[in-house]
Formats: C-alpha cells, sequence, structure tokens
C-alpha cells in the first residue's frame, strides 16, 4: 500500500468498506421506495407548506400590510428570516469550497447534502425580499436590463441591489459545484438502474464516463470553483450587512458588521448541518460509518469558535456604543438589552453565546444528542440575533412620537412555516433521489481515512516504535 | 447513444494502486493506451499517463477579466454616460462603490463560463448518452483500454497478454 497514511489522524470512513460496499450503502436509499416514515415527514412538510401557501397569497392579495408592520418598524419578520436563511445557506460552499482549499478530508463525509442544505436555504431566503416589495409581479425591476423609461437603470450604489448581485451569483455557484460534483455519482446510479430509472439517470448524469481526462478537468475545475467560492461565500454576508451597514440607523451603522454577519452566518449553517446530518443519518442507518462523531467533533469545533466570535462581537457592540460618546447609539444599545425587547436580547445571548460553549468539553463534542438540542438551539438563537439587530434599532427611532411596538401578524408568521415546508419537502426528496454523501469523494480517501488503513497503520506505526526502542 | 466506431480492447483492475503499475509497464512498453476509467479522481495517474495539465482555469481567468471589465465598463458608462444621477451628493464615477457588484459579475461570469466550457470539451451534457465499457467502472473497477480497430489478431492478443501479466481481473472486447 503506497497511500499514506497519517498515524495521528482518526479514521473518517468506519466499518471496513470496500469501493463496492461504499457504492451500495450511499446508491441503495435511492433504490428502494420511502418507508412509512419518510411519508409522514413529507406530509408534515407538505402540510405547512399549504399552510404557508395561504399566508403566501394573503400577502400578495392584500398586501403587506396583512403583516402589521408599521410606519416605523418597516422590517420585521420578513427581512429577520431573510438573514437568518441566508446565514444557513453559508455552511454548504464554507465545507465544500474553503475546507477543500484546506485539505480537510472529513468534508467528503458532509459536503454533498450540505450543499443541498445551501441550495435550499438560499431558495427559501431569496423569497423574502421579494414578497416584501408587495408587487412580486414587478420584482424583475431589480434587474439592470434595457427598458421603455429611458432606459432607467437600478441603483448600482445601492446595497441592495449589490444584494441581488450576491444572491444570485452565490445561487448559480453553488448549484453548479454541487451539480457538477453529483455528475459522477449520478452515473453510479445510472450503471446499477433499470428501465424507467435508467433513463432518468442517464439524464441527469449527462453522458458520464469516468476518463482519466474527464477527473482530471473536473478536479481542476473543482478546485478554481473552490477558489472562487471561498471569496464569494465571505462576500455573500458581508453585502448583507451591508444592507444595515451603509444606513445612518443608530445600532446598524457600524463597522463590525459584516465579520461579525460570516462569524454568525457560519455559527447557525454549521448548526443546520449538524441538525439535518443527525436526522439524516437516523433515517439512513449505514450513513454513520461516513458521517462519524469525528465529523460531528470537527464541526462542533467549527461552531464554538464561530459562536464566540459572534460573543465577542456583541460585547464590542456594547463597547464601542459606551464609548463613541454618542447618545442615540448608547441608547439604542441600552434599549436593546433592557428596552421592549429585552427578552429577544437575552434569548440571543443565551442561545448563541453561551450554549455553545458546553462544546469546549470533548465528552460534549461527541455526544450525538447534546450536539443535536444545541444545533436547535443555536439556530434559535441566531434567528433572534437578525430579530434583535432588525427590529429593536427600528422601534424607537429618533422621534419619540413615533415609536411604537410589532409584533407579527399569522400571515408574517405563516409566511416563515412556508419556508420550512419548502426547506423540509426539498430536503426530503434529495435525500431519496440523490446521493447524500458524495461517493466518488468518499472512495478517493478510503486509503488514507478508512479504518482498517488508519488502524493498520496505527498498528504497525507502534510495532515500529517499539523495534527501535529495543 | 452516440457511436465513436471504435473496437476497443479493455482490461478491468481491482485497485488503483495495481493499475498505477499496470499504466506504468504498459507504457514503458511503447503501447499507446486509448483512455483509463476509474471510478474516482486516481491521483498520481495523470503523470503516469502523460495527461497535461488542464487549461481549464486559464479558461476561468479569461472568463472572469470578462466579467470584471464588463460589469465596470457598464457600471461607469450608465453613470457617467446614459444617465448620470447624483446619489448621496457622491461623484458620478463612484468607484468603490461599482466594488461589489464588480466582484460578484467577476465570480458568476468565470463560474459559469468555466462549467459550460468543461461540458463542451469533455463532451457531457444533458441528454448525452456516451459509449461506455462497463457498468462497474462507476463502481470499483479501474479499466485500461486501447484502441484495436482494424488491428490484426495477434496484435491484439498480445495487448491481452500485457493486461493479463499487469494483474488485468479481466479482459473484453467491444464496439463502441
Amino acid at each position: 500500500m503506497s497511500a499514506v497514511v497519517s498515524d495521528i489522524r482518526p479514521a473518517l470512513i468506519e466499518g471496513n468498506k470496500t469501493y463496492h460496499q461504499i457504492t451500495e450503502d450511499i446508491c441503495s436509499p435511492t433504490e428502494q421506495l420511502p418507508d412509512k416514515n419518510w411519508f409522514i415527514l413529507i406530509l408534515f412538510t407538505l402540510g405547512l407548506f399549504g399552510f404557508g401557501a395561504v399566508s403566501m397569497f394573503v400577502t400578495v392579495y392584500w398586501g403587506i400590510g396583512s403583516w402589521y408592520l408599521n410606519k416605523t418598524v418597516g422590517w420585521g419578520w420578513d427581512i429577520t428570516n431573510f438573514v437568518w436563511w441566508v446565514g444557513i445557506g453559508h455552511a454548504g460552499t464554507l465545507i465544500s469550497a474553503i475546507l477543500l482549499l484546506f485539505r480537510q478530508k472529513w468534508r467528503t463525509g458532509v459536503n454533498r447534502a450540505a450543499e443541498a442544505m445551501t441550495i435550499f436555504a438560499v431558495i427559501c431566503a431569496g423569497i423574502f425580499p421579494i414578497i416584501h416589495m408587495g408587487r412580486v409581479w414587478m420584482a424583475f425591476f431589480i434587474f439592470p436590463y434595457p427598458n421603455t423609461r429611458g432606459p432607467l437603470w437600478v441603483n448600482f450604489n445601492s446595497p441592495l441591489l449589490w444584494d441581488v448581485f450576491a444572491i444570485s451569483t452565490y445561487f448559480t455557484v453553488s448549484l453548479l459545484f454541487w451539480y457538477t460534483g453529483l455528475v459522477p455519482d449520478f452515473a453510479t446510479i445510472r450503471d446499477r438502474a433499470t428501465g424507467f430509472r435508467k433513463k432518468i439517470y442517464n439524464f441527469l448524469s449527462f453522458g458520464w464516463t469516468g476518463s482519466a481526462k474527464h477527473w482530471q478537468r473536473w478536479e481542476a475545475m473543482a478546485l478554481v470553483l473552490a477558489g472562487l467560492s471561498t471569496p464569494l461565500v465571505l462576500s455573500v454576508h458581508t453585502i448583507v450587512s451591508f444592507d444595515f451597514a451603509t444606513s445612518v440607523i443608530p445600532g446598524w451603522h457600524t463597522t463590525i458588521f459584516p465579520p461579525y454577519f460570516v462569524a454568525g452566518a457560519i455559527f447557525s449553517g454549521f448548526a443546520m448541518v449538524q441538525t439535518l446530518m443527525i436526522l439524516t443519518s437516523i433515517a439512513i442507518p449505514q450513513l454513520k460509518n461516513y458521517i462519524t462523531l469525528q465529523h460531528i467533533e470537527s464541526m462542533n469545533k467549527v461552531i464554538v469558535l464561530t459562536g464566540s466570535i459572534v460573543g465577542v462581537a456583541y460585547l464590542t457592540e456594547l463597547f464601542i456604543a459606551w464609548y463613541s460618546g454618542y447618545i442615540y447609539e448608547q441608547f439604542a444599545f441600552y434599549n436593546r438589552a433592557l428596552g421592549p425587547y429585552w427578552w429577544a436580547y437575552f434569548a440571543m445571548m443565551t442561545c448563541n453565546v453561551v450554549s455553545p460553549q458546553f462544546f469546549w468539553v470533548k465528552s460534549l463534542r461527541r455526544n450525538v444528542l447534546v450536539t443535536f438540542i444545541l444545533s436547535i438551539v443555536v439556530n434559535i438563537g441566531m434567528w433572534f440575533e437578525r430579530f434583535v439587530i432588525i427590529v429593536t434599532s427600528l422601534h424607537r427611532d429618533f422621534l419619540p412620537s413615533s415609536w411604537a411596538y410589532y409584533s407579527p401578524s399569522w400571515v408574517e408568521v405563516g409566511d416563515y412555516i412556508f419556508t420550512f415546508g419548502l426547506f423540509g419537502t426539498l430536503y426530503l426528496i434529495f435525500m431519496r433521489v440523490a446521493p447524500v454523501v458524495a461517493i466518488a469523494e468518499v472512495k478517493s480517501i478510503l486509503k488514507t481515512s478508512g479504518n482498517q488503513y488508519v488502524n493498520a497503520n496505527k498498528e504497525h506505526a507502534k510495532t515500529h516504535q517499539e523495534e527501535a526502542a529495543h | 447513444m452516440r457511436t465513436l466506431n471504435k473496437t476497443v480492447l479493455y482490461g478491468l483492475y481491482l485497485d488503483e494502486e495495481i493499475l498505477l503499475d499496470a499504466v506504468r509497464e504498459i507504457r514503458e512498453e511503447g503501447n499507446e493506451i486509448w483512455d483509463v476509467f476509474t471510478p474516482f479522481p486516481v491521483h498520481g495517474l495523470d503523470p503516469v499517463l502523460g495527461l497535461k495539465e488542464s487549461r481549464l482555469h486559464i479558461a476561468g481567468f479569461v472568463y472572469g477579466l470578462f466579467g470584471t471589465c464588463t460589469a465596470f465598463g457598464f457600471m461607469t458608462w450608465v453613470f457617467t454616460r446614459d444617465w448620470p444621477i447624483i446619489f448621496g451628493g457622491k461623484p458620478y464615477f463612484s468607484a468603490p462603490s461599482f466594488v461589489p457588484i464588480t466582484f460578484e459579475f467577476t465570480v458568476l461570469m468565470a463560474a459559469v463560463g468555466m462549467v459550460i466550457t468543461f461540458y463542451l470539451v469533455c463532451g457531457l451534457g444533458p441528454g448525452i448518452t456516451n459509449p461506455y465499457l462497463d457498468p462497474r467502472i462507476t463502481d470499483d473497477r479501474f479499466c485500461i483500454a486501447f484502441d484495436v480497430t482494424g488491428k490484426s489478431k495477434d496484435e491484439v492478443e498480445a495487448l491481452r497478454a500485457l493486461l493479463n501479466k499487469t494483474s488485468a481481473d479481466e479482459t473484453n472486447i467491444k464496439d463502441i
């Protein structure tokens, strides 16, 4: 065996897998009818989707007045949900691109599902700014196309337009990156399928043959796409934060926003990956050999790091508000922590800053139940973070006579539920029709990270040391 | 289904290490390999097989440069020539605020252009069915293929013997 196996790196593939077993394990869920639980789940997510569709209809038919937004609080749950979903969407590209550049092998176990999650999350995110426009049928006005009004162009100086470009570029590039990775794996399913399924997967696999030259180009392209996606993923949440930071609202107008938002996005994205991967490996038990405790621990390390960065950002904001000597900024932060929305601030602080600190303990980091619960807590906290930033900064503005309190209507809550239904349904379908783990990529790390190779090498190293000692 | 009008002799190997040795040995004896097919990218295969480095990244750079120039040039044209408007008392040509869109468009053009180029040069795409030698190649078999169109029986048997000598698990001839 000539592959280089590190004797300090733990195994990433368990169960003495051969190449053929990897194919079997990952293709088999796409080849049989889903079980009863899957149907119950998809009925549930379709139910959410259906309820949400009603509130979407109300939103579009009666307009966004049905949300109980008011003159003071012009952005409520909608933009909160938008930022939250975009943030969740960051983990997929981070895993597939940044970890590819850093040559992190554990990425291969989770990148496929994480990228699928990214794409679905960005779809959910994109819905909110569009319905917030009110007249959704005019959404194409945001694109700079030659029009009969002059042509009158869009404002290229506006961060809201930067957002249009950032989100649509991010969605397109993630989709291309994801699909190009899927092509060889669809070919694997195609070559096992018969009849009508073979036709479908034949179409999806683009005629892939596995030629050496194709693999070479495929890898070259993956590397460049990763290199492009890395600054892209950081730019997307930076630009989302510009929506706030370039305004003059106290509480929004801060230069700390870009790094703080990016860290928060990675934080919530990894939490969502944990939630989904744990649920997916309960549904498909053989995945536990590919998404091991090692993967869960690695992601928890990212969560504790980014959670702490977010915590430092919260404290920095408070300190700078005081240090600035600017009374409106000071009031914004006093009001944020102790004003009528104190409970949201408290929820944010507890869920985002306190809860991830449990992951400093190794045994908790490697505990699936603790990870699952905390991953949900983190995403609740990150939702509250966006709510706190948006609503508490707006509801008491410069003019005390305009001060207002805002609670959402059922319609606005329903629009949020709509995206849950959409996200859940898309993910459940993805789980049954596509390989949830990147088959080819996992095979390519088997010789260096399979447990039979890693452990054999460890024993070998041990005997070698003993011989040297004698 | 596309056809290549070729007769192909191929051998299937069980492991990428054996494949690498086989490719090395076959090429050292001066034989021309038509193609090698593997279920995943085998590192170290390109130099052994004598494949030149892919120039896809150069294409990506050119597409990216096109994106940069288009986006920056277009915004400059709109705000200085076509329809100048003052935003927040800033100059018409406010270059720093063109940076985000220029960057995003660069990435978009580079990525989209490169992906389309990749599929075109590889002859892959939606609805395309390329002929393939063995369905197990996308599972766990590593394949070395020779183009034996119009070759004599002796030549074919010599190549088959070579495949067997380099520990091929099985050999076959197929018209594709």
